[in-house]
């Protein structure tokens, strides 16, 4: 439903957030943030056998539990608040969604019970090095070689790229141009001809990765050069999907901030009873429920399959994207010194906030996206 | 207690309303006959008009009266805050002297709380109340008094003691807007309404069985008419809409909407008039230009993002659950919006916005939303007063330390008032 989880739903929500709770205390952030990787495999493993996460909105056909983007926002809400270091997003939003968006039925027979299993960690490979979130500036090319085909060129900024057991991979046919030739193709993570380099993230909870292709083997994807629909699609899932997660950044940084205007005492009083941090606390409020209800409506806009859903998608990441970021500025403001150093934990959601505005395209980005679909 | 289920009241509802609804009534007639049979106020006790339902059953005889045209008791204006009050708080008589003259609609009733002295802060009234021989006389002025110059009756809130501290010195009164010391003057706005009153108060009188509550209670009495109005917003608006049937019931009721709706005309206005945005982008040509499809697209993401975190807070108001903070937020997120849109609507008219009346755009629409906009973050509570409430109830931040409130009220510096 649009407007309110029910009972299973708001269930699973607090036995989820019971669970990282317990998995991911702040503290183990910090020490999977200061690893190359972010991540590892028995917890990784774990969280798909004790409660099956990545198999969330994967058909049962293909191994899942076939539940619906109602239910992976409330997964992504509940990483998000709790940081946790795990190539979810990549693996479970964008992986999953354009194997099932572009793969033939063999496809995903043969890639998603792996992903729903927790054997094969995952992700999409689409932007290069100029930036552009989109596929029109896709330069990376697909040439026919064998049963497969060979790709040549680069990608960046790949999420978990440089750890993932299983990429795909954004690609053009030779002599192609715009939307026409543009294809998705998986190449194994161990790949020959692919060199990947860990890149330096700002936030280090979430790892990024530059990708050489020197005619690496791949395998295509559904129809040669009729990917751009299905990457349409998966970057639609993939706004509402962060849209979602931020939702969750957001409120963490509200309540602990809120907390420690409660607990701070100066001029003889908790700073929470000075009319100055209670307004700040009542427009952080407005702000992230604001972006909550956007992202709650667009998740169930997806599962409705609503006619809307491109624009309810960008607007509920520009919305996302605002009031996390100014959550987070006001939260550190609210910590004052302490909050600007590395041993409190708020800018460990600030930098979330701050890659999280910017992963996927920009507030200013997905508003002109909305507007071209409801004011052309 | 005989137990009541949907089908049952359904079907009573609709067996009473096909025997006795008929559009030729006239208003008050068929009103009347709506108090008598207690289906005009379900939920209301059985002794006062009402058949004592429970409130989750209202919306079905609502529906049954929806369903074959019948129209309700007078559900508009401050009459339902003076209803709400006087089942609460109110005496026998007051019930006996009240309530069916508001639910026929044949009275008209004011709120007299805010005064010139006091705004934000209600409970610092200083018009006073004292007894003379065997009578109340008020003295003192009222501000922003919607319907004060046709009320009959006004919900009055008075100092009584002004040696108590500030809120237990006040009582609440029902006074008769028909006397020689009650004055009603129009007050203009800056956007050249004039939808509220100032009521002069000179040696008014109450008769003392018209105090409500005890001497002293008036604050609590006052939050209650306060709470209710809150309430109330959403129903005046689905009210507003009236029909288009014949009858002489329909007409009558016509006459009142239009009566009772004059002063709120400009509302949609001070809302800012998302909704004439993009028409008006298109109209001036500055849809293609990219600073201004910025403005509009976040006004559009947070009036859409607004509107759904109301269906939020209702959704969780009509499953019975608990209603999270999104039920307190309403209000502040209008002020935000009516604001970006005035701004746009600023940005795309020009030197047009220059303009006022039929010369400018729309016919003066436009004119009258960019002067209009600035009521919408002080009417019903300002935005700091609600950013206060979300703070300490919401979020239960500690409350300011207190000066007003732990001495005698005439101790309290106020403003003074001529």
């Amino acid at each position: 439903m649009k407007f309110s989880f029910s009972s299973e739903q708001e269930e699973f929500r607090s036995n989820l957030r019971r669970f990282l709770g317990e998995r991911a205390p702040v503290k183990e952030v910090r020490r999977l943030m200061a690893t190359e990787a972010a991540w590892e495999r028995a917890a990784w493993r774990k969280l798909n056998t004790e409660l099956g996460l990545t198999a969330v909105r994967i058909p049962e056909a293909y191994g899942g539990q076939g539940f619906g983007f109602g239910e992976l926002g409330i997964v992504l809400e509940e990483m998000g608040r709790s940081l946790l270091c795990a190539p979810y997003f990549s693996t479970a939003v964008l992986a999953t969604g354009a194997i099932l968006n572009a793969g033939s039925e063999a496809d995903k027979q043969a890639l998603l019970p792996g992903i729903a299993a927790g054997d094969t960690v995952a992700t999409l490979a689409w932007v290069e090095d100029d930036g552009r979130w989109d596929a029109a500036g896709t330069t990376l090319t697909a040439t026919p070689r064998g049963d497969g085909y060979r790709l040549d060129g680069h990608k960046n900024f790949v999420l978990d790229g440089h750890t993932s057991d299983l990429i795909v991979v954004l690609a053009r046919l030779p002599d192609s141009s715009g939307e026409a030739g543009l294809s998705l193709l998986v190449v194994a993570g161990e790949a020959n001809g692919l060199t990947r380099r860990p890149l330096k993230a700002m936030d280090e909870t979430r790892k990024l990765a530059r990708l050489e292709f020197d005619g690496v083997d791949a395998k295509m994807l559904g129809e040669p050069g009729s990917a751009a629909g299905a990457f349409a699609r998966t970057m639609t899932e993939a706004a509402v999907g962060l849209a979602n997660e931020m939702a969750g950044v957001a409120e963490r940084l509200r309540e602990d901030s809120l907390a420690y205007a409660k607990m701070r005492m100066q001029f003889g009083r908790a700073i929470a009873s000075f009319q100055s941090m209670k307004h700040k606390a009542a427009d952080m409020l407005v702000d992230v429920e604001l972006a909550k209800s956007a992202a709650y409506y667009a998740a169930a806009a997806l599962d409705d399959g609503d006619d809307d859903v491109e624009a309810i998608a960008s607007l509920a990441k520009s919305a996302a994207s605002e009031a996390c970021l100014q959550t987070a500025i006001h939260a550190i403001q609210i910590h004052g010194g302490i909050g600007f150093t590395w041993d409190n934990d708020t800018h460990l959601w600030f930098k979330r906030a701050k890659s999280s505005e910017v992963l996927l395209g920009d507030a200013h980005h997905h508003r002109e996206f909305m507007m071209q679909r409801w004011a052309a | 207690m005989s137990e009541h289920t949907e089908e049952s009241v359904r079907a009573e509802a609709r067996a009473w309303l096909e025997a006795n609804w008929s559009p030729d009534l006239g208003l008050v007639e068929w009103r009347n006959k709506l108090a008598d049979s207690g289906w005009g106020v379900p939920s209301w006790p059985k002794e006062w008009y009402g058949r004592e339902l429970p409130a989750a059953l209202a919306p079905v005889v609502e529906e049954e009266f929806q369903r074959i045209g019948a129209i309700g008791v007078a559900k508009a204006g401050i009459r339902t805050l003076a209803a709400a009050t006087i089942l609460a708080h109110g005496t026998d008589l007051h019930k006996e002297k009240f309530l069916r003259r508001i639910l026929t609609g044949e009275d008209t009733w004011c709120q007299l709380f805010s005064e010139p002295g006091s705004g934000s802060d209600v409970a610092g009234a200083v018009t006073r109340a004292e007894m003379r021989g065997n009578k109340w006389v008020v003295n003192g002025q009222k501000v922003w008094t919607t319907s004060a110059h046709h009320a009959h009756w006004g919900l009055l809130l008075a100092r009584t003691d002004w040696d108590l501290t500030k809120h237990k010195g006040l009582s609440y009164f029902i006074i008769d807007m028909h006397q020689p010391g009650v004055k009603v003057q129009p007050l203009k706005q800056m956007n050249g309404h004039a939808s509220f009153n100032q009521v002069f108060l000179t040696d008014a009188e109450v008769q003392p069985e018209f105090l409500v509550a005890n001497v002293g209670d008036g604050w609590a009495v006052t939050t209650t008419t306060l709470m209710h109005e809150r309430r109330g917003a959403d129903g005046l608006r689905s009210w507003a809409m009236g029909s288009d049937r014949k009858g002489r019931a329909y007409d009558e009721e016509r006459a009142e909407i239009a009566t009772t709706m004059e002063p709120y005309k400009w509302y949609p206005q001070r809302a800012g008039r998302v909704d004439l945005i993009l028409q008006r982008a298109k109209e001036t040509n500055r849809l293609s230009d990219p600073v201004v499809r910025q403005e509009i697209a976040k006004l559009l993401v947070m009036s859409k993002a607004a509107e759904w975190t109301a269906r939020r807070a209702r959704a969780a108001q009509e499953q019975g659950r608990p209603q999270g903070p999104e039920g307190s937020l309403g209000k502040l997120v209008s002020s935000h919006v009516a604001r970006a849109a005035a701004r746009i609507h600023t940005q795309l008219s020009g030197a047009d916005a220059l303009l006022s009346g039929s010369d400018s755009p729309m016919g003066g629409t436009i004119a009258e939303i960019l002067v209009s906009v600035p009521a919408t973050s002080i009417a019903g509570g300002t935005d700091e007063i609600q950013r206060n409430i979300i703070a300490e109830r919401v979020l239960k931040m500690p409350k300011e330390p207190s000066v007003d409130t732990d001495k005698p009220f005439r101790d309290v510096p106020r403003n003074t008032v001529s």
